[in-house]
């Protein structure tokens, strides 16, 4: 089985990279033809976030911005609990092809394990949890 | 873990809830939380010696762990590590980038978006 770290794809698009530009990087290009309701604080380190009809959302954080070149940030790993810390790392890349642009996306981070830490730490959560409810069972046994 | 336990211990997940009476062991699991192979098997329509062979396959996939309970019986235990990390090979899956990006391509190239604002 193989387990792909990294996803890419390039599309060209018969318009110039400051169109698509802010295609990827406004509320308004975004809401256009990815999420449903989307907003954007556009500088390294700002939120951005979308809604879609199925309820399902998505929260990033801006990582690069070199317009019209490079656009890049990171988001939540579809599937894991919401307060689970990886991330993976979405970069899309503008290059003029001839009036259009040659646009490629890379999402990579798919594999990504922290090693030997994420068991011990996945684990040690577990049975944290199992001993705080005990600490509250005991806690009401007593109480009442 | 190494990219090869990675993938291996993936497919120990997928291999584990392609059969119908093993899902249902770990959906009693966890929703109910930790049972011993008796009470699961006054739950699901299984004899008791059928969960447990199919819990010792669970313990052996890592998905289940065995602890001792009350009155010195053993009763297992959801494990959820094994499958987020199936679930990070799902997501890569689930990304559907091919779909986004004709969506952008369909949205920039349609005829209006050519003339200008048709908001």
């Amino acid at each position: 089985m193989a387990f792909p770290d990294r996803i890419e794809r390039t599309v060209e698009i018969a318009h110039p990279p400051a169109k698509v530009w802010a295609a990827l990087t406004t509320a308004e290009g975004l809401s256009a033809w990815f999420g449903k309701d989307a907003a954007i604080d556009l500088r390294p380190g700002g939120t951005a976030s979308m809604r879609w009809d199925s309820g399902h959302t998505a929260d990033m954080r801006v990582e690069r911005v070199e317009e019209p070149v490079v656009f890049g940030f990171t988001w939540h790993i579809y599937g894991l609990p919401e307060d689970d810390p990886r991330r993976t790392y979405v970069e899309f890349t503008l290059e003029p092809a001839g009036a259009g642009t040659r646009l490629t996306v890379v999402e990579s981070g798919f594999a990504q394990l922290p090693e030997d830490a994420f068991r011990t730490a996945y684990d040690g959560n577990t049975r944290g949890w199992s001993s705080e409810l005990g600490e509250l069972v005991d806690y009401l046994d007593v109480a009442a | 873990m190494s990219r090869p336990d990675i993938e291996a211990t993936a497919e120990q997940v997928f291999v584990a809830l392609a059969d119908p009476t093993r899902r249902a062991i770990l959906a009693a699991l966890a929703s109910g939380g930790p049972a011993t192979a008796t009470d699961l098997a006054g739950r699901l329509p299984i004899t008791r010696q059928a969960i447990a062979k199919h819990l010792a396959l669970l313990a052996e996939a890592g998905l289940v762990t065995a602890e001792q309970g009350e009155r010195r019986r053993v009763r297992y235990r959801l494990r959820s590590a094994p499958m987020q990390v199936a679930q990070q090979f799902l997501a890569a899956l689930a990304r559907d980038w091919d779909g986004s990006l004709d969506a952008l391509k369909v949205h920039l190239e349609r005829p209006e978006a050519r003339q200008g604002d048709t908001k």
